[in-house]
This record gives C-alpha cells, structure tokens and sequence, in this order.
C-alpha cells in the first residue's frame, strides 16, 4: 500500500453527521458598464465526506462558476454573496493567507485542459514537489519522494522517468494523471473536477474515472464532479445535481435521477442523449435554448421550452419541493412532499 | 423554382459506388535540424480503402491521431494525396486525362461541415452571403444565389427575415452549426462530410441537429461521410461504420455487425468504453491500458499488439489483411483469419 494512504484523514471522524461542503443561497453575478450576467442564481448544495457529487449541466448553466466560488477563484468585478462552508470553515470569509492554506490544502481542483493547468517549464515531479514544500513546510528531497509516490499512485507507468519529464512530453492521458497527482499532493479532503474527461480519448476517458472514482474511495475525499455528459455522470456519481439557468433544478442519487428524472429539464435531457440502438426512431428534442442570464428570471427559467408548462409556471419562481427524501426538484408539476 | 444550378446526374448507376478510395495514404513529414531536412514521417493516413455507396450514410470512429480527419480532408482534396486513388461515380478525382473530374466539378458534388462552427464561417460576412458566395463563384447570379441562401435558411430551422442578415458572432453554437449545414447545401451536393459537427453542441441541441441532418438527407437525397469520436451518435445516423486506429481501417461493416458482433479486439475496446448512464452496470476495469501510440512510429506488424491483450508473435511480425466475415464486414485481426498463425484465430472465426 502506498504511504500515503496511510496517513489519517483530518477531521475524517467528525464529518459523518456534517456535510463536508455546505453552499447556502449563492448568488454570483458579473457586473461589468455594460451588462450584468445572473450566472448563478441561489444555489444549496451539500456534499458529504467521501460523497461524489456530479454537477450537470450545459454551457452556461452556471456549472463551473459555482466551483470556482467554492475556490474564492472569482474575479474582482463577480458579486458573489450566499454562505459557503468547507470542513467547518468559512470560505466566504477567508483572508488571503487562509486562502493560501485553503487552496491546494483543503481543496484542490483539477480542469478540462491539464496542458493549461500544468506549467510548462517546470517538470511534473517539481510542480508536485512544490506543492508538498509550501503546503507542509517539507524539504525539497522529501517533496520529490512525495512526488514519485503520487505519480505511482495515479499508475503513470515508470513514474521514476516521468518525475522528470515537462508537461508536453505527455500524452493526453498521462498528462491528465499528472495533474490528478499535483491536486492529490497535499491530500485534499475536497477536490473539486472541471471536466476532467472531456477532452480525453474514449478508451483514455474510462481509465481516468476508473483512477478518480479508485483514488476517491482510498483517500475518502469529497469530489464534486462538474460535467455536461450523462454518461459520465453515471459512471462516477453517488448525487447529481442538475442545473439550469444558474440554478439547480433537480437533485437526488445518481441511479433514481438518471431511472426517472422528477423535473422536465434532465427529462429531456435524457431523452435528447443518444444511447443504446435508436436508430431510425426521431430524437425528442428540446425546442429553443437557454435564456439569456442578464435578467435575473423571476419565473421558471425553463417554462419557455416546457412541453408541461402552464400559466402558472410563467409567473412564479417554483421552490425546491422533496417528494421523496433526498430528492428535489423546482417544478411546479411536482408534488410537495 | 428555376436554378442555373441543377443538381448533378447519377452517371454510374445505383450499383456504382458513390466515392471509391484506393490505398490512400497521407505522410507528413516533420522537419528538423540545420538545414530543415526530414527528421520523421508522421504516417497519418496509410492505405486507407473503402467504398461509400448511394444514399447511405457511412460513420468513421477512432480515437485522436488515428487519422480520420486526415481522410475526411483528402476526400475533401483540402490536402493532396501521397499515393492512393479515388474513384467518384465512376470518375477518377482529378485526372486530368478524358473521364476525369476536374477538381471544381468534384468539389460541387461533395462538400463539407467542420467541427467548429464558428472558424469555419468568414466573420465578416452576413450568413446570407457565406450562403450565396460559393453558388456566385459557380456562375449563378446575385440575385438568384441570394433566394436560395433564404430557401436554404428556411430548410435548417432558422427564419430568413430575421437571420439572413445577421453576422456569425450574433448566433448560438447550434445556429451556426445550422448555417454551415445550410452552406453545404448550397452547391446541390451528392455527398455531404461531416467532421463532427455535433462535438461541440450542448446535449439538447444536439439532438435537434441531429434530426435535422436525418430530415435533410431524406429531401434532398444525400449521401453522408460522418466523423464522429461519439460512438452512440455514429450508432444512430450511420448505415455501415469504419473504424480507424492510427491511420489504417481495422474493421468496417454494417452498423449492427460492428456493434452486435465486433470482430476486432479494438472495436470491442472502443465499444466497451462507452460510459453507461446506469450506475448499476457501472464498470471496475478499464477495456484498454495506456494510450494511442503515436503515428510518428508505429508498432510493427499490427498496429494495435501493444495494447491488445490477445497479441502473439505473428501479430509483431505480419501486419493483418482484412479477413472477410460475410455481408460486408470485415476486420484487419490475425484472430479472424483461420490459418494465419494466431491460437485463437479458429475459434473466433467459428
């Protein structure tokens, strides 16, 4: 086993009845002369330790903005207010050190495109060294005996060679691996993925969740998994969340939602994504496309392009309703549990 | 409704294949050093055959670098080939001796859709004049070029009083993606390629192109080349599918053969990697380790021994020929051909 591994989680005991992730009515919006952008319009969320949760959504739907919130990566001119709590601290009012210690400590977060997220005039093996020596005060030997440890635990075959090797020397997938192991560095007990797959090869995009969902279940960690792939989301996710319009409309565990969604939105979803043998049948469609987020919707955002929709859901803004415990959908249509 | 542009006459008959490719190949070499002489060859496309019959839509999957771009651009004769022949409805592409096709003849007859919707269409242009451009360069006039443009909007979806005018920057994804489709309609083609053009849309647009691309090839009687990594979709547009590993055809057949009855141990991979959306059936082994060699040098014999699992001597020392498996399906593995040396090759073939 890996040495790693072996070193208890922080707090890890304490966070069976707290959810590790607590995201309270967060409103983030771009205010630039010009414009002001709604992206994300009071979102809840909990992620519980050692819980996958997978965000859904199409481009716009205020997916990514939300994770880079949890990260305090927003810039200057986004008005982020609502409460976010990771392993029992405030992030919203985290000074610039606690940031510091917070980012890469507590959380870490892995993106689409590691060729962007790498640096490529350092090695692989001095990116995750360098991690480990700010982080835990370590010296740069033990930083790179760290680094061929994680490199070994994100398989990347003959990681004594690759610790030297610059991000291009890489294929797509190893490269991918190596970012996962400068996330990992410090032992994250969030982390926190941006479409991690997306750009990836089919037969390369199953081994890296297989390797996530593995390292997830080992290091017990918190994922919330941002993806627009449903397919991805089946793979990997014990919760989905699914956003619209920067908010979440439906959420609930993984093998119910995916079974039978409650609200119309991931309804369609589904029947739009093609799977299995349809041919010849005619795909159901979703008409029209997503509203424009510089008016904050005051209505169901998705009224427009519901095939249910009454008068009703024209004028009000439906509440999250639980018909069944641990599931929630904003629908009108669904019965107030 | 009169057009100067009538669409082209089927010469060789319904039993003529559409577009006939021959031992295509495509090298690109690398240059390097002092004098910028050839340091590598990057074999992207190297003896590719196949043939693309009337009115059927053909899929393409494979992995990045396995050269389906590659072969989409050759067809397409956006690049030049190395050796190889295509064949057009009877026609040889490009020959310049009696019974060819002139090049401009060729490329009236087959056009393309690229991925990304919005480098492929001149930002300066108003949609309808993307549209009109390629029928004037063809010999039709403004005026006539400019109603078709409209006809053409009105038949992907988008209502030419209120799009026409407008420039690419001011359209969503699936819009433009429906203006390029449009675009490729304009000439009356007989052959559409489509180098994944749904890649980029979002899920529920993607499906209402989708239906579009079906509903367009019933009108006007297309026949479509379409290049996809997405296995599910090449599933439910394509006829026949071909699948490609570093630049070469390692199997091809009827769809419900390659997807019932893969032959190849690299299609059953590809095909086993798809993501299941039940998290019941939810996978704990990955099909394949490691990634795509690179093309610059490829494995010996088989290109894809070093990842797969049943590979044997003979499969370093002889590259596969195709082995035929009955009603068009056919894949380049040493286990499909009884007698080629393979242990397993009898009782697969069984």
């Amino acid at each position: 086993m890996n040495a790693i591994m072996d070193k208890p989680i922080l707090g890890g005991t304490a966070s069976a009845k707290q959810p590790l992730v607590i995201i309270r009515d967060l409103n983030v919006a771009f205010v630039t002369r010009d414009r002001t952008v709604h992206a994300v319009n009071g979102v809840d969320l909990d992620v519980g330790a050692g819980e996958v949760l997978c965000i859904l959504g199409e481009s716009g739907s205020g997916k990514s903005v939300t994770m880079r919130a949890l990260m305090r990566l927003l810039p200057r001119f986004a008005r982020v207010s609502g409460r976010i709590e990771v392993a029992g601290q405030d992030v919203m009012a985290m000074e610039e050190r606690g940031l510091q210690r917070f980012r890469g400590g507590d959380v870490a977060m892995i993106f689409q495109e590691p060729m962007l997220a790498l640096d490529p005039v350092f090695t692989v093996g001095r990116q995750i060294a360098e991690a480990v020596q700010r982080h835990e005060g370590a010296s740069r030997s033990a930083g790179m005996a760290r680094a061929l440890e994680l490199l070994e635990l994100v398989q990347i075959p003959s990681a004594k060679r690759r610790l030297d090797a610059y991000p291009h020397e890489l294929s797509g997938g190893l490269r991918q691996r190596a970012m996962i192991a400068v996330a990992l560095a410090c032992k994250p007990k969030l982390l926190l993925a941006d479409e991690p797959t997306t750009a990836l090869d089919a037969t390369v995009q199953i081994q890296v969740l297989l390797l996530l969902r593995q390292l997830q279940e080992q290091m017990g960690m918190g994922v919330i998994f941002v993806t627009h792939d449903l397919g991805v989301a089946g793979e990997i996710a014990d919760k989905v969340a699914v956003m619209y319009a920067g908010r979440v409309v439906e959420e609930g565990p993984v093998g119910a939602l995916m079974a039978g969604p409650l609200h119309p939105y991931p309804r369609g979803l589904l029947g739009a994504t093609v799977h299995g043998n349809m041919r010849g049948q005619k795909l159901t469609t979703i008409p029209g496309a997503p509203p424009s987020l510089e008016t904050l919707p005051t209505a169901c955002a998705f009224a427009p392009r519901c095939a249910e929709a009454e008068p009703a859901c024209q004028t009000t803004l439906p509440e999250a309703r639980r018909p069944v415990p641990g599931r929630m959908a904003r629908c009108l249509k669904v019965a107030a549990g | 409704m009169t057009l100067s542009l009538s669409p082209a006459e089927d010469r060789g008959g319904p039993a003529q294949p559409l577009l006939l490719l021959k031992d295509l190949k495509k090298h690109f070499p690398i240059k390097g050093g002092l004098f910028g002489k050839t340091v590598a060859t990057v074999r992207a496309v190297d003896g590719v055959s196949f043939a693309v019959q009337k009115g059927e839509t053909l899929g393409i999957v494979g992995e990045s670098g396995c050269g389906k771009s590659t072969t989409a651009r050759l067809l397409m004769q956006l690049i030049s080939l190395d050796a190889g022949e295509m064949v057009f409805d009877g026609e040889g592409v490009g020959e310049k001796t009696a019974g060819g096709l002139a090049l401009k003849d060729y490329r009236r007859q087959v056009q393309m859709v690229f991925q990304d919707s919005y480098a492929s269409l001149n930002p300066r242009l108003p949609i309808e004049d993307s549209l009109a451009f390629a029928p004037k360069v063809h010999g039709v006039s403004d005026a006539e070029a400019r109603s078709r443009a409209r006809e053409l909007l009105a038949a992907v979806g988008l209502a030419p009083g209120i799009y026409a005018r407008r420039y690419p920057h001011e359209l969503s994804g699936g819009q433009r993606q429906r203006v390029n489709i449009a675009r490729a309609l304009a000439l009356q083609p007989r052959l559409v390629l489509l180098d994944e053009p749904v890649s980029a849309l979002d899920k529920s647009v993607e499906a209402q192109v989708l239906n579009l691309l079906v509903e367009l090839k019933e009108r006007f009687g297309l026949t479509y080349v379409f290049i996809s990594h997405d296995l599910n979709v090449v599933q439910y547009l394509s006829d026949r599918v071909l699948v490609m590993y570093l630049g070469q055809v390692v199997e091809q057949g009827p769809v419900d053969a390659i997807y019932d009855r893969p032959a190849h141990p690299y299609t059953r991979a590809l095909l086993a990697s798809r993501p299941s959306m039940d998290p019941a059936k939810r996978r704990t082994e990955a099909p394949l380790t490691g990634d795509p060699p690179n093309p610059i040098n490829p494995p010996s014999g088989c290109r894809f021994r070093t990842r797969c699992p049943f590979a044997e001597l003979v499969c370093e020392t002889q590259a596969p020929a195709a082995a035929q498996l009955g009603g068009g399906h056919e894949a380049a593995c040493h286990m499909a051909r009884p007698g080629s040396g393979h242990s397993q090759a009898a009782r697969v073939a069984a």
